[in-house]
């Protein structure tokens, strides 16, 4: 084991995966002599040379088209978005071409298109948004979304070696903030299992991506309160009995994520314990994310949109009160 | 920019010459009756109200998808579009298949996942195209790309219309091609009109001067002529497979029907059709063929026949059942794309030595 940053240990899994794998090659804008606009593939070019770390020309639905096709053919193409919001411009390649292939004709598609979302940073309407929830949207896609630096490695190895389009959002506030034990050599976290991040039994906050960290530090002392808190780590599949399993046992919930609300992922969790363990519920589910606005540039207008830590030790408060 | 008209001349590819035999001939001449006899029975059936959905077709255009596909390898790998029947029949498509197809049968390639001409049989390495156009222009790319990375003399062909170079991610395939010296052949079907919208409407360049400034060569042929296009498609294989890049072929033709058969083509001047009905790929193939001593009249009656038999096959196959549509969404084992059938005599000798 090492300590590495998240960011160091994204590097590290997709190095061990094209060290060990010929087929894995990476594709994106400005990730050969320059490392990528965050440097995960610094020094890649040097060992992997430039075909197999392929500085793309600036056309997202051509990075993503061409890797479909590269990956069908047995190749297994990583494409970096420099900024997970230029998916958008890739966006009908991913939905249209990528998802459905293996639905309409048998056909699987392994290949990834990692994300370096969210915001925290003034990055402003154009670098900061959390866009998962338009991949739920498009069934065939599998969507992850690691919160420590061992989930990291091990979730992006499972999205390499995974027969399917996986979409792999990596958190761009947490890149050199969150740092941790990550095992040396090639493992796998499996996609589809939640993790606790922490075990207990009033209330139950789900969250995944950056706001997992926030949910943690939010709820280490409520009111002497014992809050469990889930990192869902993979958004397609959704371990809906992970879940559950959670709220069974607490029956009081937030949800919690970094992305706008409306038809957000916390809404399908919202809809599924409703649906599910309305009887065990000892409280309304409550929702806190972001508003339905862009993300703004200016720091205290980007605070006021962000979930904050006191915004989910209200949230909290309130419900354990409830 | 080259501008190649019919071009019988003897072509080099992997030291072999691209010339088309006697039986090569027969060969063309009987896929492009079947793809037209395909099409009108799919057309009769849309009629009778067993092709549900919409219907579209490539009946006037049948030698460019013949004549391009006719030249590859059965390594070689296909994105084909809505008016490129020919192309899935000469990978070794059944007529039958097809029209299950089109009448979302479960016999169909898609087992009626998907309707009219979405498919692609990945059996025989075509990747299916998807209704937005021209994606598969980059998929394409992606496939002559791995081609590329694995030292491989394989080429990855697609077809779209000229309506298809309007659209951006037309150009970003052209770009990255361009750039990477992929080996991909381009063939751009130039039928006059994208639905209703006429040449004039579409571009102030005409799209095949564009491959000279994506940086490769563009070509434009009768797309009539079925051996005009077999010789250039051979001439690009051959630089594609030899590391020499992309190429960019127009073919020039005709829509000789409505976009689709809801269409009652109001917008298109009557004298146009009459024009080009003189230049029937077909009509004018049988002249030629029967001028050299060919029996055409064989070759017509026997493709007949095989439609008729692949239309009872289609019409004795099942509608899917509908727990079907739950299932496939997640793969849980490899892609596998497969290999295609390849009629040109070339491909048998080379496969015997
Ligand atoms: C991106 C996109 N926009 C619109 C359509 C609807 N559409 C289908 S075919 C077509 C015309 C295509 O013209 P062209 O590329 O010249 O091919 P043709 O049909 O003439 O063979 C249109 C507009 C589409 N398929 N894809």
């Amino acid at each position: 084991m090492a300590e590495m940053t998240y960011l160091s240990a994204i590097s590290d899994g997709l190095r061990e995966e094209m060290r060990h794998d010929e087929s894995v090659f990476c594709m994106g804008e400005d990730i050969g002599a320059f490392g990528g606009a965050f440097k995960v593939t610094d020094g890649f070019i040097e060992e992997f040379g430039a075909d197999r770390v392929w500085d793309t020309p600036l056309a997202e639905n051509a990075i993503i088209g061409t890797a479909v096709g590269a990956a069908v053919e047995g190749l297994r193409p990583v494409c970096e978005m420099q900024f997970a919001d230029f998916i958008s411009c890739g966006f009908d390649q991913l939905v249209n071409v990528a998802a459905k292939m293996h639905y309409r004709q048998g056909l699987a598609v392994p290949m990834v298109v990692r994300l370096p979302s969210g915001g925290g940073f003034s990055g402003g309407p154009y670098h900061s948004q959390n866009p998962e929830a338009w991949f739920l949207q498009a069934p065939g896609l599998k969507v992850v979304a690691p919160s420590t630096a061992d989930d990291a490695k091990g979730l992006l190895a499972s999205a390499i070696r995974d027969p399917n389009p996986v979409v792999y959002l990596e958190h761009k506030h947490l890149y050199r903030r969150v740092k941790g034990e990550v095992p040396e050599g090639r493992y796998e976290v499996p996609l589809g299992r939640v993790r606790v991040a922490r075990e207990g039994t009033d209330l139950t906050v789900i969250s995944y991506g950056a706001m997992v960290g926030i949910a943690l530090e939010a709820t280490q002392d409520i009111d002497g309160a014992s809050v469990e808190v889930i990192d869902l780590r993979s958004l397609v599949p959704l371990d809906t009995e992970g879940i559950l399993r959670s709220v069974r046992k607490t029956s009081k919930v937030v949800v919690l994520h970094e992305a706008t609300r409306s038809c957000g992922v916390g809404a399908e969790v919202c809809a599924l314990i409703a649906q599910e363990a309305f009887e065990d519920l000892d409280g309304p589910v409550v929702r806190v994310t972001a508003p339905d606005v862009p993300i703004p540039f200016s720091p205290p207008l980007e605070r006021a949109v962000l979930p904050q830590v006191d915004d989910v030790k209200e949230a909290c408060r309130e419900l354990l009160a409830y | 920019m080259a501008t190649t008209t019919a071009k019988p001349a003897a072509i080099e590819d992997g030291g072999r010459r691209a010339v088309l035999t006697q039986e090569d001939r027969r060969a063309l001449l009987r896929y492009m009756l079947l793809m037209r006899a395909t099409e009108e029975r799919a057309l009769a059936l849309y009629r009778q109200g067993k092709v549900p959905g919409s219907y579209y077709d490539g009946r006037g255009q049948e030698a460019i998808s013949v004549g391009s596909a006719f030249v590859l390898g059965p390594r070689d790998r296909t994105c084909i579009l809505h008016r490129d029947l020919g192309a899935h029949l000469i990978r070794g498509v059944r007529p039958g298949r097809v029209l299950a197809q089109m009448m979302g049968r479960a016999g169909g390639v898609t087992g009626g996942k998907d309707g009219n001409m979405h498919f692609g049989d990945t059996e025989l390495g075509c990747v299916g195209m998807v209704s937005m156009l021209p994606d598969m222009a980059l998929v394409t790319c992606g496939l002559a790309l791995s081609f590329q990375m694995r030292k491989e003399p394989r080429v990855a062909m697609t077809w779209f219309g000229e309506g298809s170079t309007a659209n951006g991610q037309w150009h970003e395939a052209m770009n990255v091609a361009g750039v990477r010296k992929l080996p991909a052949v381009f063939i751009l079907e130039n039928n006059q009109f994208a639905y209703s919208t006429p040449n004039e409407r579409e571009f102030a360049v005409d799209p095949v001067k564009r491959a000279e400034v994506y940086g490769f060569p563009g070509v434009k042929v009768d797309g009539n002529d079925v051996e005009a296009v077999f010789y250039a498609a051979a001439e690009a294989c051959e630089r594609a497979r030899s590391g020499g890049g992309p190429t960019l072929i127009e073919c020039e033709t005709m829509r000789m029907h409505g976009h689709g058969a809801h269409d009652d083509m109001r917008y298109v001047p009557k004298e146009l059709f009459d024009v080009w009905a003189e230049r029937d790929p077909i009509d004018r193939y049988e002249r030629k063929l029967a001028d050299d001593g060919i029996d055409v009249e064989q070759i017509t009656a026997s493709a007949k026949e095989e439609i008729e038999r692949e239309t009872e096959w289609a019409l004795s196959q099942p509608m899917p059942e509908g727990p079907e549509a739950l299932s496939g969404v997640f793969a849980t084992s490899e892609p596998r794309l497969g290999d295609g059938n390849a009629p040109w005599s070339f491909w048998k000798e080379a496969a015997n030595g």
